[in-house]
């Protein structure tokens, strides 16, 4: 195709430039560029991430051509007229001409510009005809997909360690780009993705697909994305949402459609196998295990691993009215918020029954905290406070 | 009253700027709000339908419905953080045509052990779509008082606007629910004054 | 009938005389502007490498956002205030500013807005850390407790950039020499005048912002929180509603700056003084109207998108008037590189490639992809510090001696332009590439292939912050000990009123206006 070979040729122009060789482009993940061949932007894998592609060249050049006719004049004047060479100055300071000239040409280069950009914009607002709806939803420090009209929902958070962002583990090749459940969509298929937040703004950006969108909580935007080629997609938030902003990853898991079909099976499986499960009684060392990996993944960001919160912004846990107190205020907290402090969500809906159960069990006995009663909380005793307070 | 001429001109700009900070203070909001009504910018929907605006808009008392056309409508429900209830929409989605009215219903309970007010703040994509999308009853309304541990179908009545853009053909509404007990109990006598009472809604076609 | 300054204290706690206020207002934005490049600092050399390394990320936020608000607030701001004290008079030959006691007030009220705003950083709770754009609810419902110091330290700090606007429009409406017509004034006052006028009509839509996140936080309204028929969106609006005009405000009396230094190390006069005149009053006009284009990713209707998208890429018309404007003024004339017209050069290509960038980022649907990215970090340090800071520098080098009568070295003076220069752009142009790449702004920690890139910038950034000490070095040496010299041109080829007074400049100046040709 002539626009894939113009791309080619413009990519390849726009890297020689820059003193770097090109990267060559094959499928999967082990191409992504990196340390000094990381320049430019990615081509993606949608038609919009093309499109975008496109006009990023095409801006790009357009801004080198004048750069180089405009700093040649510089350059020029810099050496031939300086001084030493033994000048008198000119006494020239206007030109109707070429003062309307530097006007209008300018000018006519941006209405240039503005037709294919108009074009690119319509495109990505066509939403229409969408075969899959997922519904996005960002937290503070994590993002929930919805697979709407599946019953499919799934909360989506990094699965990198603390340990390793604080230098105490080694960084794995995916360092702050994986999560423990990727967003997992057919190719092919038109995905609409509706977007919205549950306390502060945040925006959910992969760039291979072209996609970046605000979620505004209380408003729902939407985008859309068709992926061509099946592959691994790894993305980020894009706006400031508070200490968690850097470390709540995107990773997108582009299936054929018969794979697919068959996660979304597997997910409705899954879940009906945990609801069975919360009749099953635990005992306090399988409590404080799952507990501990659970509180590390959901609670440490805030009320740190220790247990001890940071001074004025969040509240310790250790040795805290909370967690020594009675069982049901502990229950109320996690499972439906705190009513002072915004930053404190309802858990009820984000976490399982044996996750609060194992999380409550460890706050309530880590870091030396000896409750006054209720040593441990089973999976069933969050169900029965869910259902019947 | 400033003879200097320096004293007057300072006057004026120091004028100017108290106007600017009004004019930020006082006139941006709402202008932002009259905004926004009539564009439908950032998807917001307007207040409850009246017979009198759709009279306004078409000339005519008959509301025409475009048979031909059939338009999917999404209904998407989320609780913002702090936000304890079960909240859902009762049906995923409907298919209506342009000016048929539709009633639907979302689920809300308070599981929680004490009295809690809601409010449900309404929110539709495409974006160019939130002006032809028209509420004639709607729990976000007004706001939402459930006790503890109580239940409530909350119901919506809309249409869709014949004159819908054809490009579109699915529609979003989406609900976020917020907690607003603490402020409730002010709001809730503003709120009722605007509540709408029903007499000007149009008559319910039938149900799909 | 001339008296020379008082003795002591005294003479900077009741200045009114506007080269003393000047002088204060600089030293002041130079304190800021050193404050605010510690932080840069810190932010590079924590993201040195990936990992949490000596910051935790509730800090890292806290360092950006402190180190936008004190450079844009604290050091770029102010410095163009005093420079605009002790030009402005000497350029339309008035005696003084016209409200010299509002002078006083407005400079002394600047330190305490900034000490309310540095205080919260030994506070309970931290300092803000919302990023210096405050978007709602981060800033309202999710903020610090000390969000209500940084609110009243942004009222202080709007008061008192208004006062000296209300000032430098007055003086330069009332007290212009006779004879020195508006379209005689030099491009400085011009540009000033302009940014005034901006200043008056935005300064107030920030305190009302402001006002409106006090309101939401402590009064129970509901501007801001859509719980209660708020807009969080709306926030963004009103914020870049004065945000834009804002950066115009950086750069416009740069434009001044620099309209000056060329012409006099090129030994030519301006080219095109009127149509810089018209393009920057064309480019205030514009910045009304464009804010948006700050929120494409925000979700807007198609036609808002593309009406933003038009009226940004407007902008370009008059910008590239002016870049072609100085171009031609070096044309044919007999040049000499002097450090502040290396500055002035340097300025002329970093902020082509900075308004560039910014052509780039109007483009809607490529914006899509820089969005919130260290693209757009690139951006606009290449336009507030290739811009605003490197024509601050300019400036210094170029007026220092007329304000001291004594000569700065230039060598050192070299020295430290090529190392700035170097600096700024090794920290600063693998920051494209880092954006292009996928890596967001505000980010305390990052994945690894964005790793070489990072050191770069951060190595670029310690040699750009050591190279402020050398240019700190020179001031005082020059203050102290440089050579004397009692040219009133100083330059060659410098023309304007400043430079008929003697040198250095005395107390009082043009106690009898001037004749102006």
């Amino acid at each position: 195709m002539a626009s894939r070979a113009k791309r080619l040729i413009l990519s390849t122009l726009g890297t020689v430039l820059l003193g770097f060789a090109t990267q060559a482009s094959a499928s999967g993940e082990a191409e992504r560029p990196d340390g000094w061949s990381l320049l430019n932007m990615t081509e993606g894998v949608t038609g919009v991430s093309h499109s975008i592609y496109d006009l990023h060249m095409l801006i790009f050049w357009i801004c080198v051509v004048i750069g180089v006719i405009t700093f040649s004049v510089m350059f020029y004047s810099m050496y031939a007229h300086r001084k030493s060479s033994g000048r008198t100055p000119s006494n020239f300071h206007e030109s109707t001409a070429v003062e309307m000239a530097w006007t209008i040409i300018p000018a006519l280069i941006l209405v240039v510009m503005a037709f294919p950009a108009t074009k690119g914009l319509k495109d990505l607002y066509d939403t229409s005809e969408a075969d899959i709806d997922i519904k996005i939803t960002g937290y503070q420090w994590k993002w929930q997909y919805e697979y709407l009209g599946e019953g499919v929902e799934f909360i989506s958070q990094s699965s990198t360690s603390l340990a390793s962002i604080y230098g105490k583990a080694p960084k794995s090749e995916f360092y702050l780009e994986e999560v423990d459940k990727p967003v997992v969509i057919p190719v092919g298929k038109k995905v609409r993705f509706l977007i919205t937040a549950k306390d502060v703004i945040h925006a959910w950006w992969v760039p291979q697909l072209g996609v970046k969108k605000d979620a505004v909580p209380g408003f729902i935007n939407e985008t859309w994305a068709r992926v061509d080629e099946p592959g691994i997609y790894r993305g980020r938030c894009a706006e400031l949402c508070g200490k968690g902003h850097a470390f709540m990853p995107i990773v997108v898991n582009a299936v054929p459609e018969e794979e697919y079909l068959a996660w979304l099976a597997a997910q409705k499986a899954q879940a009906a196998v945990e609801k069975e499960a919360i009749n099953n009684e635990l005992t306090f060392e399988e409590l404080m295990t799952s507990g501990e990996a659970a509180y590390n993944r959901s609670c440490a960001s805030c009320h740190g691993v220790a247990g001890e919160g940071i001074p004025g912004a969040f509240p310790a846990l250790k040795d805290s009215v909370i967690a020594l107190g009675p069982v049901a205020d502990h229950l109320d907290v996690v499972i439906n918020g705190s009513q002072t402090n915004a930053a404190m969500q309802a858990f009820g809906g984000q976490l399982s029954e044996a996750d609060i159960a194992a999380i409550i069990t460890y706050e309530r006995n880590a870091w030396g905290n000896v409750p006054e009663a209720d040593k441990t909380v089973q999976p069933v005793d969050v169900l029965k406070f869910k259902q019947g307070q | 009253m400033a003879t200097n001429p320096v004293r007057k001109t300072a006057v004026w700009l120091l004028f100017g700027g108290i106007g600017m900070f009004c004019f930020a203070l006082f006139v941006l909001p709402p202008l932002y709000d009259v905004f926004c009504e009539i564009t439908g910018l950032g998807g917001k929907t307007s207040g409850p339908y009246t017979q009198q605006q759709g009279a306004k808009q078409n000339g005519a008392q008959q509301r025409p419905v475009d048979l031909e056309r059939i338009v999917k409508v999404q209904f998407v429900a989320t609780n913002n953080g702090a936000m304890p209830w079960e909240f859902k929409p009762l049906v995923q989605e409907v298919k209506v045509h342009p000016g048929q009215a539709q009633k639907v219903a979302f689920y809300a309970r308070n599981a929680t052990r004490r009295d809690m007010v809601a409010q449900a703040i309404p929110s539709v994509t495409p974006i160019s779509a939130a002006k032809f999308l028209h509420k004639t009853e709607c729990f976000c309304f007004n706001n939402q008082p459930l006790k503890a541990g109580e239940a409530a179908d909350l119901p919506l009545v809309f249409f869709i606007d014949a004159e819908l853009p054809r490009t579109v053909n699915t529609i979003t509404l989406s609900y976020t629910l917020f907690d607003i007990t603490k402020q409730g109990t002010e709001q809730k006598a503003e709120q009722s004054t605007e509540k709408n009472t029903g007499q000007d809604a149009p008559p319910l076609a039938a149900v799909l | 009938m001339a008296h020379g300054p008082a003795k002591g204290i005294g003479r900077w706690l009741f200045a009114t005389n506007h080269k003393d206020i000047g002088t204060m207002y600089l030293w002041f934005s130079f304190a800021m502007f050193l404050l605010g490049g510690f932080f840069a600092m810190v932010i590079r050399a924590e993201l040195f490498e990936p990992g949490m390394q000596i910051i935790k990320p509730e800090f890292f936020n806290q360092m950006t956002t402190m180190h936008g608000l004190i450079m844009v607030f604290g050091a770029i701001m102010p410095a163009f205030v005093g420079l605009a004290n002790w030009l402005i008079p000497m350029q339309i030959g008035a005696p003084d500013m016209a409200l010299p006691r509002m002078n006083n007030l407005s400079f002394w009220i600047l330190p305490f807005g900034f000490a309310l705003l540095a205080s919260t950083l030994f506070m309970e709770g931290g300092a803000p850390n919302f990023g210096w754009t405050f978007y709602a609810p981060l800033s309202t419902t999710y903020a610090p407790p000390t969000v209500n110091f940084f609110i009243f330290g942004i009222h202080i700090i709007g008061a008192s950039s208004i006062m000296g606007s209300i000032n430098i429009i007055s003086t330069i409406l009332n007290l212009r020499a006779p004879g020195m017509t508006l379209m005689k004034m030099p491009l400085f006052a011009w540009t000033w005048l302009i940014t005034a006028f901006l200043l008056i009509a935005v300064m107030p839509v920030l305190a009302g912002a402001v006002t409106m996140m006090l309101m939401d936080i402590n009064f129970g309204t509901s501007f801001f929180n859509a719980a209660g028929g708020g807009d969080p969106v709306l926030f963004q609006h009103v914020f870049w509603f004065f945000g834009h005009p804002e950066v115009y405000i950086i750069i416009i009396p740069a434009f001044g700056v620099i309209s000056a230094i060329i012409p006099t190390f090129s030994r030519k006069p301006l080219f095109g003084y009127s149509s810089m005149v018209y393009a920057t009053s064309a480019i205030a006009i514009l910045s009304f109207v464009v804010w948006a284009h700050h929120m494409f990713t925000v979700g807007m209707p198609l036609a808002g998108e593309l009406y933003f998208m038009y009226a940004t890429l407007l902008i370009a018309v008059p910008t590239g008037v002016k870049v072609f404007n100085w171009i031609s003024t070096m044309f044919r004339g007999a040049i000499t590189y002097e450090t502040p017209m290396l500055f002035a050069i340097a300025f002329v290509i970093l902020f082509t490639l900075g308004g560039f960038t910014g052509l780039m980022l109007a483009i809607a649907p490529a914006d899509i992809q820089y969005h919130d990215s260290y693209f757009v970090v690139a951006h606009f340090h290449y336009v507030m510090v290739a811009g605003a800071v490197f024509s601050m520098t300019a400036a210094v080098y170029y007026w220092l001696p007329k304000w001291c009568g004594r000569m700065y070295n230039e060598a050192l003076g070299k020295t430290q332009f090529w190392i700035s220069f170097i600096g700024f752009n090794v920290t600063f142009f693998p920051q494209h590439f880092l954006g292009l790449a996928g890596m967001p702004r505000r980010y305390a920690d990052y994945s690894l292939q964005f790793t070489d890139w990072n050191m770069v910038s951060s190595i670029g950034a310690f040699i750009y912050g050591a190279s402020q000490l050398l240019f700190l070095y020179n001031v005082i040496s020059t203050i102290r000990s440089g050579e004397k010299t009692d040219d009133p041109k100083v330059w060659e080829g410098a023309e304007g009123l400043e430079w008929t007074l003697p040198t250095p400049a005395p107390f009082h100046t043009f106690s009898t206006p001037p004749d102006v040709k």
